[in-house]
């Protein structure tokens, strides 16, 4: 990630929402960046954080209730100390979101033509009829049958797909250069999703889009992402090329997330390896490691450090970066332990970057640009 | 209409110790006209024929997307829905038209895990008196008492005896949901349909979750009905699948086959559609991708209902129903062409 610009480069980023029962630490010390034509997933469960980042990416955090500070950069462009005109106005143009709930996210009085062409109207100084015209060409992108007819319709007449689909044509229209798609598919059945990821990738492909896609799904990070960042408790805990994550992963909260995933291709027998416990509340986390209390491995560091001493985000290569106080010769034999064969393999291909199989490419080849 | 004479389906799913027996049950739910009269203008096919059998112990799962018909499949064969047609045995009795209080005795031995536990718990009951309903329920008094008893199931899934008074409210979703299932295995039945128990969770609970759910049946020798829409989770805990397609059973079979050679050509596009959290697998796999939405379950086409999405449809489909039969040894598919077998390799991480 060193070498060549990054498209959006978030620095030290904290959100704090003052409540009646404390200062609630959504997001601590966020940091990532991701290039043009790129795609980076940021994985968490529920309370991680993952989705309040987005949101302060795209300036749909209100300042009223919220503390934010930090470094947003879009292209250079520093966002969290700009008015918050200059925000809208990148927003829908360079940078646009997706939705989880497409139907919480159209109006449900106006047509769907009508809420695109405003899309369109807002940016750019067109006719309303040739708004219109972009509107149904977008459609007709998306995969939305007989586009010239579903322009009239409401949201209520489309299915769920047609509306995740609706909503990304919106998002689409200003080929924004940065996209934000948070759990895109999350609502949708497998087929479905199987076309929406299909459609995010031709496009990521056709206009070069930075996509960044929150999930819980790791079967989607797979299929999707070139970078990783896993959350847990406001704070980055792992962060590497997507092979490093699931093949060289050095956080126990990592493992713990990639033992509790059943797979389709494992049957019966298998059992799961769950984390135990539960997350951590955001008004009272942990003083040492926020993962501490579900960590099984919290023994193995001397002394009480995991207790009073938070880690920090220490890089293991230049791309993978983990947040753990245990030792890294200890995490890579309980990495080797936790996920056999699959770990054993797990340096070959990126640490020799020799891309033999034609799957390493992804990763690889963007540390090579 | 719909013929739909399975003889060979009939024959082969009809195992000598079945504990429950589904035989081309079907669910309609009416459409009314508007005014007074509430003429019946059509139907809502939920669920069109669906025939299969469990023994205890065992674990069929049902598996498809929105608007399959599998809730209403597990909510009709619990007898929470009448059936329209079929025929439901349990332990060879013929349930299908008992009445809603003739059914109270058999609740003793089938039970229900919802998906959604916070609105399945009341909140104004505490967590014991919700779990000990079914004893009150069933007249049933545990020889060391009910709090006894309770605090023993709580402590059995994995919650703290000494919450007994606390209210759901306080307890997290994963903690809810193990509320659900004590209160699910209190009278110790031998059959629980599990309707979506772990999608509402995330992921690191949900996987505490399943393992609590295996180790209950293997502790008590459970049979599950376990509904998902999630191919993964039922692929790891299944041992028999059926995947299910506008209110039909399209392809029923052992769980690894329904995954590594699946003959029905929605099956097939089904598992493939799964991403898989193993990114170099995923780089090489096929993808095949379905057009379209599913049909309406008011107006299904005629034929096979999957033709209109089907890449391998022709005009025979649109014609005849395909009827479910043996493919294969205890495999059976509803298809005219079916696909060969073995289509995916296993995958060799």
């Amino acid at each position: 990630m060193s070498v060549g610009e990054p498209f959006l480069d978030v620095h030290d980023l904290k959100v704090e929402f003052p409540t009646e029962d404390g200062i609630v630490s959504a997001v601590d010390g966020v940091s990532f960046s991701v290039q043009k034509g790129k795609t980076l997933a940021i994985v968490g469960e529920s309370g991680s954080g993952k989705s309040v980042t987005s949101q302060a990416v795209m300036g749909l955090i209100n300042r009223k209730t919220a503390k934010l500070s930090g470094e947003v950069r879009l292209d250079g462009e520093e966002l969290l100390t700009a008015s918050t005109e200059q925000v809208r106005s990148l927003r829908g143009k360079r940078m646009a979101m997706i939705f989880q709930d497409p139907l919480s996210s159209l109006h449900p009085f106006y047509s769907i033509g009508k809420q695109l062409a405003e899309a369109v109207l807002v940016h750019q100084d067109v006719s309303k009829s040739a708004a219109m015209e972009q509107a149904r060409q977008m459609l007709d992108r998306v995969g939305i049958p007989n586009p010239e007819r579903r322009i009239k319709d409401y949201p209520h007449n489309l299915s769920g797909g047609m509306r995740q689909r609706v909503m990304i044509a919106m998002a689409l229209l200003n080929s924004p250069e940065l996209l934000i798609a948070d759990e895109p598919t999350t609502a949708l059945d497998v087929t479905v999703q199987a076309q929406i990821l299909n459609l995010l990738r031709d496009l990521q492909k056709e206009f070069g889009t930075a996509i960044v896609l929150i999930t819980h799904d790791l079967g989607v990070v797979a299929d999707m992402a070139d970078d990783v960042v896993v959350m847990y408790g406001g704070r980055i805990v792992e962060r590497g090329g997507i092979d490093d994550i699931f093949y060289a992963p050095e956080m126990p909260y990592t493992w713990g997330l990639l033992g509790s995933v059943p797979r389709m291709d494992v049957g019966r027998g298998a059992r799961l390896e769950p984390i135990p416990g539960q997350p951590p509340s955001l008004i009272r986390l942990p003083k040492g490691c926020v993962f501490r209390p579900r960590c099984p491995y919290h023994e193995l560091v001397p002394g009480n450090r995991c207790d009073v001493e938070r880690p920090d985000l220490l890089p293991v290569t230049p791309d993978h970066a983990v947040r753990c106080h245990l030792e890294p010769a200890q995490r890579k034999e309980i990495a080797i332990e936790r996920l056999g064969a699959q770990a054993g393999q797990v340096a070959a291909p990126s640490s020799s970057g020799s891309a033999g199989s034609g799957g390493a490419v992804g990763s690889s080849g963007m540390e090579a640009q | 209409m719909t013929v739909v004479d399975e003889s060979g389906t009939s024959k082969a799913l009809r195992r000598e110790d079945a504990l429950l027996r589904v035989d081309q049950v079907q669910k309609y739910f009416p459409i009314t006209g508007g005014g007074v009269l509430k003429r019946k203008v059509g139907d809502v096919r939920a669920v069109e024929s669906i025939s299969f059998d469990i023994i205890p112990g065992e674990t069929l799962g049902i598996v498809g997307e929105s608007g399959c018909g599998k809730s209403t499949a597990g909510r009709t064969v619990m007898k929470l829905l009448d059936p329209t047609g079929g025929k439901i045995e349990f332990e060879g009795r013929d349930i299908t038209h008992l009445s809603r209080k003739e059914m109270v005795p058999l609740r003793r031995e089938m039970q229900m895990i919802f998906q959604d536990p916070y609105s399945s718990l009341n909140p104004r009951h505490t967590v014991g008196s919700i779990i000990s309903a079914p004893f009150k329920v069933q007249g049933v008094k545990p020889a060391r008492g009910v709090q006894a008893e309770v605090q023993d199931l709580m402590a059995r899934v994995g919650l703290n005896p000494e919450h007994y008074n606390r209210y759901p409210n306080e307890f997290s979703g994963g903690q809810r949901q193990r509320i659900g299932i004590a209160r699910a295995i209190a009278l110790r039945p031998k059959l629980i349909v599990c309707d979506e128990p772990v999608s509402a969770l995330d992921v690191s609970i949900q996987a505490q979750v399943v393992n609590l759910l295996e180790d209950l049946q293997d502790e008590f020798r459970l049979a599950y009905i376990f509904i998902a829409h999630d191919l993964s989770v039922v692929r790891h805990i299944s041992d028999r699948i059926a995947v299910m397609y506008l209110g039909r059973i399209m392809e029923i079979a052992d769980a690894e086959k329904i995954y590594t050679s699946p003959r029905h050509p929605y099956t097939h596009a089904l598992t493939a559609a799964v991403p898989l959290p193993d990114p170099r697998t995923e780089r090489k796999r096929e993808r095949i991708l379905l057009e379209g939405d599913l049909p309406s379950p008011i107006n299904p086409p005629s034929g096979c209902v999957f033709r209109t999405r089907c890449p391998k449809a022709q005009d025979l489909c649109a014609e005849e129903i395909p009827l479910l039969r043996e493919l294969a040894p205890d495999h059976f598919g509803a298809c005219h062409f079916p696909e060969e077998k073995h289509l995916i390799p296993v995958a060799t991480v």
